[in-house]
């Protein structure tokens, strides 16, 4: 599939500006040498198994699939993971790759601030230094994140500059690194930017695949006939897919943001609408959502981590090669698919993680009850109190905001 | 290589040659010509002009702000491609274009580098294509007989600067220190045998780019480079001074 190194067909590669060379050189060189070493890979699944909670389990979503009166709903829980999201998993898989090579600070852009608050806990745990770069309107959608990556023991450096969200961040983030290179990894924090990034957290996501095929099999005796996860940069979704890339009866489906429409201009789907084009930026070639011109265009999501104008180079090549069907899911769709799922479940999945579940809920009701399912619930909810219960109008909880605020002003 | 052809005649009249750089559209294409008339008679001997891209990675908050403040108010490539030509009929002195891969891959490499050739730029710059990524523009560009500047970094292997230097013409960017542009820079001797290394490497000309801001620092290149780069300083000068500031800045440069 890959015509040479750090591609996919067409996509990928490494766009990078000479100062960083050779730290790419030496990341390719490190990274390579752990992916060979077995113990490296045993060492990351002891961590995860003792300081997260791997394996997360594979929940039967019995309610939902009665509601919905067609397959069998499986839920993959990466909500039960150590900071709530799949994305500690490729964060402690760097952070362990950053002790190899002997590196004392880490840095980081984020979205949602997941991201964020992984990289910060790994920071403290491993001793490193940690700077996070997060735009300015993420830090404001995404408050509570900041306060724990702050009381963590991160900088968090607000990014004013263009739309001020995840793709300013990893700018950012880039812009620190090729001064701090000799002492600072950058903990990319999905499938995208240049080579070796997305071949390093697809890997390190890949364990999620790996335990889903293995639940599933144990559960029921075959496989999911198809397997949903959202698409923000693609980690998540290329975490679970990779588990059945290799078998061609499962349908593996991306959902993108929809945010207010495909038709509205105001969404991010590169791969689900037909807005994008093939570009290059943040040192990689992927679909990109820009104008004619090659000038990056504001994307609009009700999910912080979704709101990103690239997707992951895999994803792309997957996506052009039809193994992967990518739909959307509206910023209205994922606030009732979210309701839905906390009423039926008791389970209340992430702004983003809930684009996954809309487009499984208008699937189910077309499979046949043998036929089971797989959503892969990429983080849980509760970080975007402030966003969830602001889209439900909730009146009790604005009381309780005002309240607070009044206490505060009053100095109390 | 007619880029190089000239920066060797200008050399043999001077110990240093200066090369300025400005963001096309910013703050508007009336102070740009302003601001390139301003260049050319203080006697400039080389201007890169940018085309805006949204997301400039090696550029620092002043430049990219430049970059963004063009785009936000409507700066499109084509009318930068136009100016471009309005310049190199005005002026004699060679024009570069510096900008980043994806404003040439949408607008088609073959077609952009083309285009370049008929308005009478002379070569390119841009950071984010290493050779690795760019052999059709490499092959492209030296077949219209316009310069792809390498770049060296601190950074760089003496094999991987012979490397580069194999891909380049006209003349080796060297960059003068690690970060992005827009601060400042010691000329030290750490410094000193950094430039010792891009000379061993090739036979190209050196500019020397990234924390140029004062005439103590170019006097401190000859010698060591051949080209001094003043990138952010003059978008500096323009904000705070106007276009006007620009002439007597660059004549203070030399004198």
């Amino acid at each position: 599939m890959n015509t040479r190194e750090g591609y996919y067909g067409q996509w990928g590669g490494a766009f990078i500006p000479e100062v960083l060379y050779e730290t790419f050189r030496e990341l390719r060189a490190a990274f390579h040498a752990a992916k060979q070493d077995p113990l490296f890979w045993q060492e990351y699944v002891d961590l995860m198994s003792t300081y997260s909670c791997r394996p997360t389990p594979l929940t039967g979503a019995d309610n939902l699939s009665d509601h919905f009166g067609g397959a069998r709903i499986f839920i993959k829980r990466e909500d039960l993971n150590h900071t709530g999201a799949h994305k500690a998993n490729n964060v402690m898989g760097q952070g362990l790759l950053v002790k190899r090579m002997g590196k004392k600070r880490v840095i980081a852009e984020t979205g949602a601030g997941q991201h964020g608050v992984a990289t910060a806990t790994m920071a403290a745990k491993f001793g490193f230094e940690c700077t996070i770069y997060m735009g300015e309107e993420d830090v404001r959608r995404q408050r509570p994140n900041v306060f724990w990556m702050e009381k963590l023991g991160a900088k968090v450096v607000p990014v004013t500059d263009g739309s001020r969200t995840l793709k300013d961040a990893i700018n950012e983030a880039f812009r620190d690194w090729v001064g701090s290179m000799d002492t600072t990894h950058y903990v990319m924090g999905t499938v995208c930017g240049p080579h070796p990034f997305p071949e390093m957290v697809a890997w390190f996501q890949s364990i999620i695949g790996i335990e889903a095929r293995r639940q599933i099999l144990d559960r029921i005796g075959r496989l999911p006939a198809a397997v949903y996860a959202c698409v923000g940069g693609g980690s998540n979704a290329m975490g679970i897919f990779q588990g059945f890339l290799s078998d061609p009866q499962v349908e593996l489906v991306g959902v993108e943001a929809g945010g207010r429409g495909l038709d509205s201009g105001e969404h991010a789907a590169r791969l689900a609408g037909r807005d994008a084009s093939a570009g290059v930026a943040q040192g990689y070639k992927t679909m990109f959502l820009q104008n004619g011109d090659g000038q990056m265009r504001d994307t609009h999501s009700v999910a912080a981590g979704l709101d990103y104008v690239g997707v992951s180079p895999i994803l792309s090549n997957l996506w052009e090669s039809g193994r992967v069907r990518f739909a959307a899911a509206t910023d209205a769709e994922v606030i009732t698919a979210l309701d839905l799922t906390m009423k039926q479940e008791g389970i209340i999945p992430a702004l983003e993680s809930a684009h996954a579940f809309v487009q499984a809920f208008k699937d189910a009701p077309r499979l046949r009850p043998e036929d089971a399912i797989i959503i892969n619930m990429s983080g849980r909810g509760d970080k975007d109190i402030f966003t969830i219960a602001h889209a439900f109008g909730d009146p009790s909880w604005k009381k309780f905001i005002m309240d607070r605020g009044a206490e505060y002003a009053a100095g109390k | 290589m007619q880029l190089e052809n000239s920066i060797r005649t200008a050399l043999s009249q001077r110990p240093i040659l200066l090369m300025t750089h400005l963001v096309l559209g910013y703050p508007s294409f009336a102070v740009n010509r302003e601001v390139i008339g301003q260049m050319v008679d203080s006697g400039v001997d080389l201007i890169e002009m940018q085309i805006p891209f949204s997301e400039p990675v090696a550029d620092g908050p002043m430049i990219l702000k430049a970059n963004q403040a063009a785009i936000t108010s409507g700066v499109r490539v084509e009318e930068c491609l136009e100016f471009a030509a309005e310049m190199t009929a005005a002026h004699r002195i060679p024009f570069l274009f510096m900008t980043y891969y994806n404003i040439l891959f949408k607008y088609g490499v073959e077609r952009f580098v083309r285009r370049a050739k008929e308005i009478g730029i002379q070569g390119f710059i841009v950071p984010d294509l290493p050779p690795e990524e760019g052999a059709e523009y490499l092959a492209l560009a030296k077949a219209a007989g316009l310069a792809p500047i390498q770049i060296f970094a601190p950074t760089s292997t003496p094999a991987r600067m012979s490397f580069l230097a194999g891909h380049g013409a006209g003349f080796i960017y060297c960059v003068a220190r690690r970060g992005v542009t827009g601060r400042k820079t010691e000329f030290d001797a750490q410094f000193g045998d950094y430039m010792a290394r891009c000379r061993a490497a090739t036979d190209l000309p050196l500019a020397v780019g990234f924390g140029i801001r004062e005439k103590a620092d170019v006097d401190s290149l000859i010698g060591r480079a051949d080209i001094a780069v003043i990138g952010t300083e003059t978008i500096r000068l323009v904000e705070a001074g106007g276009a006007a500031a620009v002439g007597p800045f660059i004549t203070g440069l030399r004198d």
